[in-house]
C-alpha cells in the first residue's frame, strides 16, 4: 500500500496525515500527488547525482576497509586461500614486536614536530609575507617552490646534499660550524630529526600558502579600527588577525597530522626506515613487512592500525576543533 | 517506495556498468589475452626487469629474433623496474590474468610462488636440453620439476680496485680473512677507504653475513638451513662472531649505514667506480653498474676479482660462493609449446652472447662464457663453474617472508654489530 492508495480512499491516520497540508479530501488528493512528485524528483535527483559517487565510495574506500580488515584476522601469504584463520594474532604480534612501537613514537614524534615547530614558523612566515614590500610575489614563489617538487625529487636531492662530505658538511665546516656535522642519515639518533627537516623543507610552503590565504580573507577594516583604538601593531596581530585565522589554522593542523601519520614518501627513498629502523614511520613498517616480506596479512593488521589511528584522531578532532567552523555551514543551510 | 527503489536501482546499474566497462577496457589492454586464437596466433606478455638500456634494446632484438623465427608468436614485451618485482608478482598470481612470463630468480622463492597453482610445469618442454646449462640450472626446479629457466648467473665476490692497491703497495688480493683485514689496515694507511658498503639497501650487508656462513658451514648444513628454513647451526652463530670481529677493524667507509647500494651518485658503488674506495663486496654486475656512475673510461681495467677469503677452522668449502641468476617462469595460461621455445631461445649461444654483452650477468649456458668482455668478469665466470657448489643468495634460497626478514635482521645488525646475532639466527622464524 503506497501513500497515495491511502489518501484517495479518503482514510485519515498517520500515513494520510503525512500528505496533508490542505483541508478537504481533494485538496489531500491534489497536494500528495503535488508533494510525491516533487518528493520522487528530489530522490531521483539525488540517486543520480550522488548513486555514482556513492558507488565508487563504498567499492573502492568502505569495502577495502572491511576486506582488509578481514585479511588481517589470518595468517595469509597472499597466494594460497584465506584458511589460516589466527583472530587478532597479528595485531598482537604487531603491539610486541618493538620495531613496531618504535615505528609508532617515530610518526608521533614527527606528528608533534611538525605542529610545533611547523606551525610557528608557517604562520610567522605568512604574516611577513603578507605585508607589502618589494619583491613580495617572487618571496612567496621562492618558499612554496620546495612544495612544488615531487617527493621523490626532494628525497633524491637531500641524500645527496646529506651524503657524508656532501655540500651540507662543507657549507657547515666552512661556517665554522664543522664540530656539529653528523652522519646525518647514517647515525640512527640524528637520521630521524634529518628526515623531519627535509619534511619541514617541503612542506612548510603548503601551511604558508593556506595561511596566506586565510590572511586575504581577513577585512582591512577590522586592523585599521584597531589601528584607530589606539592598539599596537603587536596587539592588533594578537587580538585581531590570529583570532580570525583561527579556522585556517585548525584545517592546517588537521591536515598536518592526518600527513604526518601517513608519511611515507620523502622517508622511504630517503632511508627506507633505517638504519635499523631509526627512522621507521607507521607506513615505511607497513609496506617492509607487508609487500617487501610478502606477509600480506599482518601488512594489513599493520594498515588498520594506521586507518584507526587516523580514524580517530579524525572523529575526536572534528568534534572538538572543526565543529565551530563547519556549524554554521553545515547545520545553516539544512531547513 | 517502489518507484524510489527502481530509480535508485538504474543509479547504481548505471554507476556500477561505468566502472565495470573502465575496470574492464584497461584491463583488455594492459595484460594480453594469453589465449591461442583460431588462426593459431599465439601472444605471450612478458614481465622482465629490463627496464633501462642497453638490456632494453637487447630484448627488443630478441624479440624480433623470436618472432622471425615463429611467425605465429607475438610476445608483448612489459619491462619495469626490478624492485618492482618484489610486490607486483604476488597479487599478478593472486589474480586471472598474470602474465604468461615473468621475472623469477629461482629457489625458495619460486616454490612459494608456485604453491599459487599459477606456474606452469615445463619440465617435458625443457628436459631435452635443460641439463647443458649445468647444475646452476637447478635452482630453477621446485620438487624436482621445473618451473623456470635461467638465462643468466651471478656470483658475489669482491671487486677491487688494481691501481688502489697497487698505490697501497699490495701486490697479491687476500686469500684469507687476516690478510683481508691487514690488507685494510695498509690501504687505511695510505688514505684509502679500504671497502665500501651499501647498508641502507640491508641486501648488500646480507652477503657479508651470508658469505661467512657459507664459509664457517657445511654445504649439507645450508642446504638443511634454507630448506628447514632454521638457522639453528651453531655455525650461524659463528658466522655473526666472524662479522662482527670483522666490523670492528672499522672496514668500511664512513656512514656506510646510510649508503644505497647502486643507481645514484652517492652510491657503494659509485664510490669504488671513482676511486673513493678500494673494494666491494658484490655481484658480477657491479662494473656495470659503476660504469654509468663514473666518467673514467678506463673503469673496466683497473677493477679486478678475488673470492671471499677464507676463515680459519671454518667447515665450509672454500671455493663455494655465494651467487644466484635470472630467469623466466612459464604461467599457466601461457600457450605451450611456444612459451617454453622463448624460455631455450634465450639461453641459445648467439642469444647469450647478446645478453652478457649488456653487461648483466655471466652467461647461463657455459658456451658463452669466452663472450665475456671485462676480463675480471671471466675470473669471476671462472670461480662460478669451478665452484664445488653454488649457493644460492638466502633471501632467494628461503621462502620469500623468511627471506626478506634476514635480509633486514642483517641490516639492523650492522647498525649494532654483536656477536652472538642472535635477532639474525630467530628472523627467519619471525612472522
Amino acid at each position: 500500500m503506497t501513500r497515495g492508495t491511502a489518501a484517495d480512499a479518503g482514510l485519515t491516520g498517520p500515513g494520510a496525515a503525512e500528505d496533508t497540508a490542505a483541508p478537504g479530501p481533494g485538496a489531500v488528493r491534489r497536494g500528495g500527488r503535488f508533494v510525491r512528485s516533487r518528493k520522487l524528483r528530489k530522490t531521483a535527483e539525488l540517486s543520480i547525482l550522488l548513486g555514482p559517487a556513492l558507488v565508487l565510495f563504498l567499492g573502492f574506500v568502505i569495502a577495502p576497509i572491511v576486506i582488509g580488515a578481514y585479511y588481517s584476522l589470518y595468517n595469509w601469504d597472499g597466494l594460497g586461500p584465506l584458511t589460516h584463520f589466527t583472530g587478532v594474532h597479528n595485531y598482537k604480534i604487531a603491539f610486541s614486536d618493538p620495531a613496531f612501537v618504535q615505528a609508532i613514537e617515530h610518526t608521533l614524534l614527527l606528528t608533534g614536530l611538525s605542529l610545533l615547530i611547523q606551525g610557528p614558523l608557517a604562520i610567522g612566515i605568512a604574516l611577513l609575507l603578507n605585508r607589502d614590500f618589494r619583491g613580495r610575489s617572487f618571496m612567496r614563489l621562492v618558499i612554496f617552490a620546495p612544495y612544488v617538487l615531487p617527493p621523490a625529487v626532494t628525497a633524491v636531492m637531500w641524500s645527496l646534499l646529506l651524503q657524508p662530505g656532501g655540500l651540507v658538511d662543507e657549507v657547515m665546516k666552512s661556517a665554522g660550524l664543522g664540530g656539529l656535522v653528523q652522519l646525518w642519515l647514517a647515525n640512527v639518533h640524528v637520521v630521524l630529526y634529518s628526515v623531519f627537516a627535509v619534511l619541514t623543507w617541503q612542506y612548510l610552503g603548503f601551511g604558508i600558502i593556506l595561511l596566506l590565504a586565510g590572511l586575504q580573507g581577513i577585512p582591512a577594516e577590522l586592523k585599521e579600527a584597531a589601528a584607530i583604538d589606539g592598539a599596537t601593531p603587536w596587539q592588533t596581530t594578537r587580538r585581531v588577525t590570529l583570532p580570525l585565522l583561527g579556522p585556517t589554522i585548525r584545517i592546517w593542523v588537521f591536515i598536518t597530522v592526518i600527513g604526518s601519520l601517513q608519511v611515507f614518501d620523502v622517508i622511504w627513498l630517503m632511508t627506507q626506515g633505517g638504519p635499523a629502523g631509526a627512522s621507521d614511520s607507521m607506513a615505511t613498517y607497513m609496506y617492509r613487512t607487508g609487500f617487501q616480506n610478502q606477509a600480506f596479512s599482518y601488512g594489513t593488521a599493520i594498515a588498520i592500525i594506521m586507518f584507526l589511528f587516523c580514524f580517530a584522531f579524525s572523529l575526536v578532532y572534528q568534534r572538538f576543533a572543526l565543529r565551530r567552523d563547519t556549524a554554521g555551514a553545515l547545520t545553516g543551510a539544512v531547513g | 517506495m517502489h518507484r524510489k527503489r527502481v530509480v535508485l536501482g538504474v543509479a547504481v546499474a548505471a554507476a556500477a556498468a561505468t566502472v565495470l566497462a573502465a575496470c574492464s577496457s584497461s584491463g583488455s589492454s594492459s595484460t594480453s589475452s594469453n589465449s591461442t586464437s583460431s588462426s593459431g596466433k599465439v601472444t605471450l606478455s612478458w614481465w622482465n626487469n629490463a627496464n633501462t638500456q642497453p638490456l632494453l634494446g637487447v630484448f627488443t632484438n630478441i624479440i624480433k629474433q623470436f618472432e622471425a623465427a615463429h611467425p605465429n608468436v607475438t610476445i608483448h614485451n612489459v619491462p619495469m623496474q626490478n624492485e618492482l618485482f618484489k610486490t607486483k608478482v604476488t597479487p599478478a598470481l593472486r589474480g586471472n590474468s598474470p602474465p604468461d612470463i615473468f621475472q623469477q630468480w629461482g629457489s625458495g622463492q619460486q616454490a612459494t610462488q608456485v604453491q599459487s597453482g599459477k606456474l606452469a610445469d615445463i619440465s617435458s618442454d625443457v628436459s631435452p636440453w635443460i641439463g647443458s646449462l649445468g647444475t646452476p640450472a637447478t635452482e630453477w626446479q621446485t620438487n624436482g620439476k621445473w618451473y623456470g629457466v635461467p638465462y643468466d648467473l651471478h656470483v658475489v665476490g669482491f671487486w677491487y680496485r688494481k691501481d688502489l692497491f697497487q698505490q697501497a703497495g699490495i701486490s697479491s688480493p687476500p686469500t684469507t680473512i687476516a690478510q683481508l683485514e691487514s690488507d685494510d689496515a695498509t690501504l687505511r694507511a695510505h688514505g684509502i677507504t679500504p671497502i665500501t658498503v651499501g647498508s641502507k639497501d640491508g641486501w648488500p650487508d646480507a652477503f657479508w653475513w651470508e658469505y661467512f656462513a657459507v664459509r664457517e658451514c657445511s654445504q649439507s648444513t645450508i642446504t638443511q638451513a634454507m630448506s628447514g628454513v632454521s638457522l639453528s647451526a651453531p655455525c650461524f652463530t659463528k658466522a655473526s662472531a666472524d662479522l662482527d670481529a670483522f666490523m670492528k677493524t672499522n672496514p668500511f667507509q664512513t656512514g656506510f649505514l646510510g649508503t644505497p647500494a647502486q643507481s645514484v651518485p652517492n652510491s657503494s658503488v659509485a664510490l669504488l667506480a671513482n676511486g673513493k674506495a678500494a673494494m666491494e663486496l658484490q655481484g658480477d654486475w657491479d662494473p656495470g653498474a659503476g660504469a654509468g656512475l663514473t666518467s673514467d673510461k678506463n673503469l673496466f681495467s683497473k677493477l679486478g676479482w678475488f673470492p671471499f677469503p677464507s676463515v680459519p677452522g671454518g667447515a665450509g668449502d672454500p671455493k663455494a660462493v655465494l651467487g644466484g641468476g635470472d630467469g623466466y617462469s612459464c604461467t599457466t595460461g601461457a600457450s605451450e609449446p611456444a612459451c617454453a621455445e622463448f624460455l631455450q631461445f634465450l639461453t641459445t649461444p648467439a642469444v647469450q652472447k647478446q645478453i652478457i654483452g649488456a653487461g648483466v650477468g655471466l652467461p647461463a649456458n657455459p658456451a658463452a662464457d669466452s663472450d665475456l668482455t671485462v676480463s675480471a668478469e671471466q675470473d669471476a665466470a671462472a670461480a662460478n663453474s669451478a665452484a664445488p657448489y653454488i649457493a644460492e643468495y638466502f633471501d632467494i634460497a628461503l621462502p620469500t617472508t623468511p627471506g626478506q626478514n634476514l635480509d633486514n635482521a642483517v641490516a639492523k645488525w650492522f647498525a649494532s654489530p654483536e656477536p652472538t646475532g642472535s635477532a639474525i639466527i630467530s628472523s627467519v622464524s619471525a612472522p
